[in-house]
């Protein structure tokens, strides 16, 4: 039986054979790895690209203080872009699972609909809930749309919950009890981590201090954004060396506070919507500024 | 006479878009066969599992039958001039025809006429150009596109295409795929690269490779399975619409049993039911008395389960979501659905419309309204008022959370454990209905009118907002709203009134059109589902239409009183006397005034006076009773007097004091009767 680790490798090898660029995960936090820039600006524009990576994915009002043996605060997503989708994209990734010792011979695979949505970062697609014996285990997601701008290429996204994933093969109850490595358990690793972060987001986080920090990445955020769309057309030596990415990084930095706040109950329903719309038009800007400066490096 | 079998490969399409999308195939491509003049004598049908569409035709005609045709060209003194020679416009004509220009003849009329004759051309290439259209134009309610922004849309991506005209490829092509004489199997079970050759030897080779291609098939393979493994004495709970589901997400499909603790039984049946059936799609097992067993049926879109593999996974899956359905009604009992209401101001109705907790406010007032105009009592009105109090409470629960589609329920299930008044937790658990036309509506009274004024509150925010249905679009479900109020007042048998009911609502100075869409609704409420005649409803509603549950009375009284012998001449005859007064001046302006009875002819007047004046009292009696039915017979009764007040009398005199007495007579008789009903709506024959 194949541990958790043993995998994620097996899977990352699978995707390096067919020509995906293994990253490691992003290293701001973020809700899920379509956020990361290796999806949300890579899909832009017209350059075909591959990537596969894990992305720790941070979803604070998910923690349950390492109690529930199904929710985790922080859960793992091996992320796959396939841009453009090959057209044997599903065959692919029914091999992938049969790579980990899935027998699709043996157990009931099906796609049942599932079009997935990001308002905060205007973005949608169309696609599935990858569903194995009743468990889902993946998202399967045709993009359409990424920063409110089509897109060119139509790039596949493949989300493995790699938690659930594990925890079916080694055919276990509770996240926690997946075997990590032949010596460690998930509980083993990953225990203190949920529960402090739990405690932290429901109860200690200081809901002054985290505003302040929300407004001042949006800030930063907002800062840099203008000062790109202030420079000259033809002035491309400084649009294409222009620090968009870590401007990216405040917006994201922004979607992680906004969730804090909102795990620890402190938005109030106006100001929830006001936020998420605050979020959306630092990320639809980014976008935007990003193909500029995509078409102009070439 | 040629077969056609057209097959489009895709991935996964929804299940619930897969008949509409067969609907819609079929008839674009009749429609194109149409448009060639090769749909006569052509039958066929379509099928579909998850990754195809697929249409079979027989009797087409290979080829369109020759035509001839003519060209009309200039009148010969064009064409020629005088001394016979061609001109520029006859030589024009000769060229664009393709002739000689002493070939051409002349008709009678004088021009210049061509006889062609036009071949027909063949079916293949007539298909293989329509059919990219054919597909395309498939209606679906979202599409995709996967090539690029540019390429085409549809469903889900298409990976192949077959498309055989006796056995012959009709080329084409869509996003790059061209049509071919390939299909492919089952995604593991089967193959690809399948050669086939018509739909007899496709359906074979599709059944070798685990593809069951007729919906009824699986369906039939799936109940038939399924009832083999209900052990003795039990039985699986009969549910259409997943059977329907689960024969389009499979090609295969194989049942397998499964058991999970009997502990589970202990919780909610609707929270058991809703994760087994609506999230995990599977079958029910029940006891003869139609208990639930710790037992369910999972379908597989494989060809068996020969390890118990499938079954342990599915197994695992149900008792986690159970054990999630246990810890959320645990946690949720730590707080009271009453101690919940503050934090209904956390959770926003509408951004214009404020919070749940505003709602419920309002709501609540509704509440108290109605139940004093229904005289409902204390009791009721006490059980009503803490319903719509606790009626969105659940909203902030984990349960809910999780199974949103349990909202309403749950807040019933709590408030009964949490030992509310029976009724409190009824109208709670009810007060959504109805929600879908198949719903029930609320049990008791306390319910409905907690119902009435949840959606009332709805309806008047969005109204006053300004936010009414437009066309299709009716993103707040308005309509569904305004209809379960009707359907509510009337199967309620609650005698209230629209007006009141638009005055209450909150729609302020949007009351009319309120108003107006209620009636909207109750038109279609009678016509739709009761099965009233178009014409009876616009009698009834032209008569009165502010108190549902009346109109609604009037209506079946009238249905019922229509097919007697004198009832529709006496319709005919009101029609009469309503376009009589209409040109003399309106009914109102006669019926304002009064009869003076010494003005009137003896005989047939007279007669029609005294029977109108004698019936006046009995018809209002019988309808103050409401007797609707009698009271109608009553006024049919009068059609022999009328009929010979018609034959006897002329109404529009030279004396003007007996025709305007005449005239308010008349106009007298047609308002004092048409109460009920507006009888020149009525259409005769």
């Amino acid at each position: 039986m194949p541990n958790y680790q043993d995998i994620i490798l097996t899977l990352k090898s699978f995707w390096a054979e067919q020509g995906a660029v293994i990253q490691e995960p992003l290293d701001v936090e973020v809700g899920a790895g379509t956020m990361c820039p290796e999806t949300f600006l890579r899909v832009l524009g017209p350059k075909p690209y591959r990537t596969a990576y894990v992305q720790p994915s941070r979803r604070p009002a998910d923690g349950r203080y390492g109690e529930n043996p199904n929710r985790l605060y922080k859960h793992m997503q091996l992320q796959v872009i396939l841009k453009p989708s090959p057209d044997d994209i599903i065959e692919l990734y029914m091999r992938s699972l049969e790579a980990i010792g899935i027998d699709l011979r043996r157990h009931d695979f099906k796609l049942e609909e599932d079009n997935w949505e990001a308002p905060t970062l205007g973005a949608w697609g169309i696609g599935w809930q990858v569903m194995l014996d009743g468990l889902e285990i993946s998202q399967f997601t045709y993009f359409q749309q990424c920063g409110g701008i089509d897109l060119e290429l139509v790039p596949a996204e493949l989300t493995y919950g790699l938690e659930r994933l594990t925890a079916f093969l080694q055919n276990v109850d509770s996240v926690y009890d997946i075997q990590w490595s032949d010596t460690s358990t998930y509980r083993d690793v990953r225990f203190l981590d949920e529960q402090q972060y739990s405690v932290y987001n429901f109860e200690k986080a200081d809901v002054d201090a985290t505003r302040k920090a929300f407004d001042t990445h949006e800030a930063e955020s907002q800062r840099l954004v203008a000062e790109y769309g202030g420079l000259g057309e033809d002035d491309t030596a400084e649009k294409s060396r222009f620090p968009l990415l870590p401007a990216y990084d405040q917006v994201l930095k922004c979607s992680h506070l906004f969730n804090t706040l909102d795990a620890r109950g402190a938005i109030s329903v106006a100001e929830r919507a006001a936020m998420i719309q605050r979020v959306r038009k630092l990320a639809v800007s980014l976008a935007a500024a990003w193909m500029n400066q995509q078409e102009v490096i070439g | 006479m040629a077969e056609f079998l057209l097959e489009i490969g895709t991935e996964e399409i929804p299940d619930w878009m897969i008949e509409p999308a067969c609907e819609h195939l079929e008839r674009n491509f009749l429609d194109a066969l149409k448009e060639a003049n090769l749909a006569e004598g052509v039958t066929c049908i379509t099928h579909a599992t998850p990754r195809r569409l697929v249409i079979a035709a027989e009797g087409l005609t290979a080829r369109q039958v020759d035509k001839d045709q003519i060209l009309t060209g200039p009148p010969q003194k064009v064409a020629f001039d005088q001394d016979g020679k061609p001109t520029k416009a006859g030589e024009g004509f000769a060229k664009r025809a393709g002739v000689a220009l002493e070939s051409i003849e002349i008709g009678d009329d004088g021009r210049l006429f061509v006889k062609r004759s036009v071949k027909g051309r063949e079916a293949v290439e007539i298909l293989g150009e329509a059919l990219p259209d054919v597909i395309l134009k498939v209606h679906f309610p979202k599409t995709m596109y996967w090539t690029a922004k540019s390429g085409p849309r549809f469903i889900r991506p298409i990976r192949w295409l077959v498309a055989l005209l006796d056995g012959a490829v009709v080329p084409f092509e869509i996003a790059g795929v061209k049509s071919g004489a390939k299909t492919q199997g089952h995604r593991r079970l089967g193959t690809t690269g399948i050669d086939v050759t018509g739909f007899a030897d496709y359906q074979d080779q599709l059944a070798e490779n685990y593809v069951l291609l007729s919906a009824k098939t699986r369906r039939e393979r799936i109940e038939k399975l399924a009832n083999d493994l209900v052990p003795d004495g039990l039985r699986l709970r009969k549910n259409d619409k997943l059977l329907k589901t689960l024969g389009y997400l499979t090609e295969y499909p194989t049942p397998v049993l499964g058991t999970f603790e009997k502990e589970f039984l202990d919780l909610p049946e609707e929270v058991l039911e809703t994760v087994m059936l609506h999230h995990q799609r599977y079958f029910a097992i029940e006891d003869v008395a139609g208990k639930l067993q710790p037992q369910f049926i999972a379908v597989a879109n494989l060809d068996g389960d020969p390890d118990g593999e499938i079954r342990r996974g599915h197994e695992r899956v149900l008792r986690a979501r159970f054990n999630d359905g246990r810890f959320f009604w645990e946690v949720d009992q730590k707080q009271s659905l009453a101690d919940r209401m503050p934090d209904l101001d956390g959770v926003v109705f509408h951004a214009k419309l404020g919070t749940y907790l505003a709602k419920s406010k309002r709501t609540t007032t509704i509440v108290d309204a109605i139940a004093a105009d229904l005289s409902a009592g204390d009791e009721t009105a006490g059980h009503a008022r803490r319903a719509a109090e606790l009626a969105k409470c659940d909203l902030t629960t984990e349960m809910v959370g999780e199974f949103p589609e349990l909202q309403g329920v749950i807040g019933g299930l709590y408030a009964a454990h949490q030992g509310e008044p029976r009724e409190v937790a009824h109208a709670v658990y009810d007060h959504y209905l109805p929600a879908g036309a198949d719903d029930e509506i609320p049990r008791d009274l306390a319910g409905r009118i907690v119902a009435i004024a949840d959606k009332l509150d709805t309806l008047g925010g969005f109204f006053a907002a300004g936010m009414m249905p437009t066309g299709s679009r009716d993103p707040f479900a308005l309509r569904r709203a305004a209809y379960g109020v009707i359907r509510i007042l009337i199967e309620g048998e609650m005698a209230l009134s629209i007006d009141r009911l638009c005055k209450i609502s909150g729609a302020s100075n949007h009351g009319g059109d309120l108003r107006e869409f209620f009636v909207d609704r109750l038109r279609y409420y009678l016509r739709e589902i009761r099965g009233h005649r178009y014409d009876e409803v616009a009698a009834v509603i032209g008569a009165s239409s502010d108190v549902p549950l009346d109109v609604s009375a009037r209506t079946e009284a009238i249905s019922q009183v229509r097919p007697t012998l004198d009832f529709e001449p006496l319709a005919v005859s009101f029609k009469r006397i309503e376009n009589i007064l209409k040109k003399a001046g309106g009914v109102k302006k006669y019926a304002a005034q009064t009869v003076n009875p010494d003005l009137l002819e003896a005989g047939a007047e007279a007669d029609l006076y005294a029977a109108m004046t004698d019936l006046s009292a009995k018809v209002s009696g019988q309808k103050e009773s409401g007797d609707y039915v009698a009271a109608l017979n009553a006024v049919a009764s009068l059609r022999p007097a009328v009929d010979r007040f018609f034959d006897d009398v002329l109404v529009m005199v030279e004396d003007e004091a007996v025709r305007n007495n005449r005239l308010t007579f008349l106009a007298h008789l047609l308002t004092e009767f048409s109460t009920i009903a507006d009888f020149a709506e009525i259409v005769s024959g």
